[in-house]
């Protein structure tokens, strides 16, 4: 027999037995509303079921069942024996008859309770919700019709239009500048950059350099330039001189 | 000239008398004299006094209907003559299986509440978790605040008056006081003690 697999149907739980120690252990089932009689003669009866003693079940249980007790008496005597051991034997023994005597007053005054129940038994009354109260009247202040139209009047003025300025930067597809400089090489086999790009703002200047280094990668231009910031001049392939082709051969895309 | 059909001997206190009626009559939790008297707007000596022309007149023995003082206030209820009807037509639920453990938490509720459950299950000796929800689900107790009035602190209870009316009582008073019952331990002592002795020893 599998101890683990003992299945319980207690008040407090029903499954497994390791379902029960894991939920305990967790916290999630309360080991105080755990009877633990009705887990040790749950375990009986299917010991009585068979024939031969299972003494490995037997081990298994006795630890398991003690440990579950000893963390329930520690759950409901906690405080107490933390402060009772503090005592001096006879200090202990004053307050735990303390105790049995406060205990055995509550028990006795649920006893006077539960006659005064038995007699009070034919007291028949009404049971019910407690009424709606009246609702108390509010009090507004005297209010001038003007004023709240004053009020919807703010709310329904249109609202100042929203800035789109910092939205306005477009960027212009590459493909039109390719297409752009490829129709002016059609005509002009050398052509000055910068002057192409008169009038275009930064962002479009930027795409059109873009657009450049494309077309020298794809082999179809040649680019060349006399110093830093000189102009830019740009040739079909083939058509530029010999001399520029052998001064800029390390300069393409890549190597940009 | 037609006048109208008198029933009741004229007193000064008869209109009183008629409208605290109607209002115990539509109240369903017992009215304190206070409530009586706002409600009627009028004067509480006087709202007194015609309670107790009312309580006379419908006195437990007169009428199907008996008026009493129960739970701090004034209220109809059947009279024990026709308890038997009554239980035929309706139960009292919230009596019904209130097992020892749920009369020995409602006792210790009543007599130090507000209390919290670990107070409960510290002179009980077993967890008082269920016992208290089972009480709360009855209307016999009910949250009173929390411990040291902190968020985090542990729930306090106290009882409800509907804990006065099904015990029968005018208020918690009514209940006998506490050193009056007997929890003497004296043999229990002893041996506690002698106990002590020998571990001391």
């Amino acid at each position: 027999m599998i101890v683990r697999e003992l299945d319980l149907d207690l008040d407090a739980f029903e499954g497994p037995f390791d379902l029960l120690l894991t939920l305990v252990l967790k916290e999630e089932v309360d080991l105080a509303d755990v009877d633990v009689a009705g887990i040790v003669v749950r375990f009986l009866e299917r010991l009585a079921e068979r024939e031969a003693l299972d003494l490995d079940a037997c081990g298994e249980f006795l630890v398991l069942v003690a440990a579950l007790l000893e963390l329930k008496a520690r759950g409901l005597f906690e405080d107490e024996s933390a402060e009772l051991s503090e005592l001096e034997p006879e200090e202990a023994a004053e307050e735990l008859a303390r105790r049995l005597a406060e205990y055995r007053r509550m028990k006795e005054a649920a006893g006077w309770l539960a006659e005064r129940l038995s007699s009070e038994r034919d007291r028949f009354f009404r049971v019910g919700p407690a009424p709606f109260a009246p609702q108390p009247e509010r009090r507004l202040a005297p209010q001038d019709p003007e004023s709240l139209a004053n009020v919807v009047r703010l709310l329904a003025a249109e609202p100042p239009a929203v800035s789109l300025a910092h939205m306005e930067l477009r960027f212009p597809p590459v493909a039109q500048f390719l297409e752009r400089f490829r129709a002016l090489l059609a005509r002009r086999s050398v052509f000055d950059f910068d002057a192409e790009l008169e009038g275009l703002s930064r962002a479009e200047q930027a795409i059109a350099f873009l657009a450049l280094l494309d077309l020298r990668r794809s082999d179809e231009i040649r680019i060349s330039q006399a110093a830093p910031f000189a102009p830019i001049r740009v040739s079909k392939v083939g058509q530029e001189s010999a001399a520029v082709n052998e001064r800029t051969p390390a300069w393409n895309v890549r190597s940009a | 000239m037609e006048r109208p059909l008198r029933l009741v001997t004229a007193n000064p206190l008869d209109q009183l008398a008629r409208t605290l009626e109607a209002l115990l009559v539509v109240a369903s939790a017992p009215l304190p004299v206070e409530e009586l008297t706002a409600a009627a707007d009028d004067d509480r000596e006087r709202v007194e006094l015609a309670l107790g022309l009312l309580a006379e007149r419908y006195h437990e023995g007169r009428s199907g209907i008996v008026l009493e003082s129960v739970a701090g206030g004034w209220a109809f209820r059947a009279s024990r003559d026709a308890a038997e009807a009554c239980g035929r037509l309706f139960e009292r639920p919230v009596q019904r299986g209130l097992s020892q453990a749920a009369l020995e938490t409602v006792a210790i509720v009543a007599y130090l509440g507000p209390c919290t459950r670990p107070e409960i299950a510290r002179i009980r000796g077993v967890a008082a978790d269920s016992a208290v929800a089972g009480l709360v689900e009855r209307g016999l107790i009910t949250e009173a605040g929390r411990e040291d009035g902190a968020a985090g602190g542990a729930v306090k209870y106290k009882t409800t008056p509907m804990f006065e009316r099904v015990f029968g009582l005018e208020s918690l008073s009514q209940l006998p006081r506490l050193d009056d019952l007997p929890g003497e331990v004296d043999d229990l002592r002893e041996r506690l003690h002698a106990v002590a002795e020998q571990r001391s020893a």
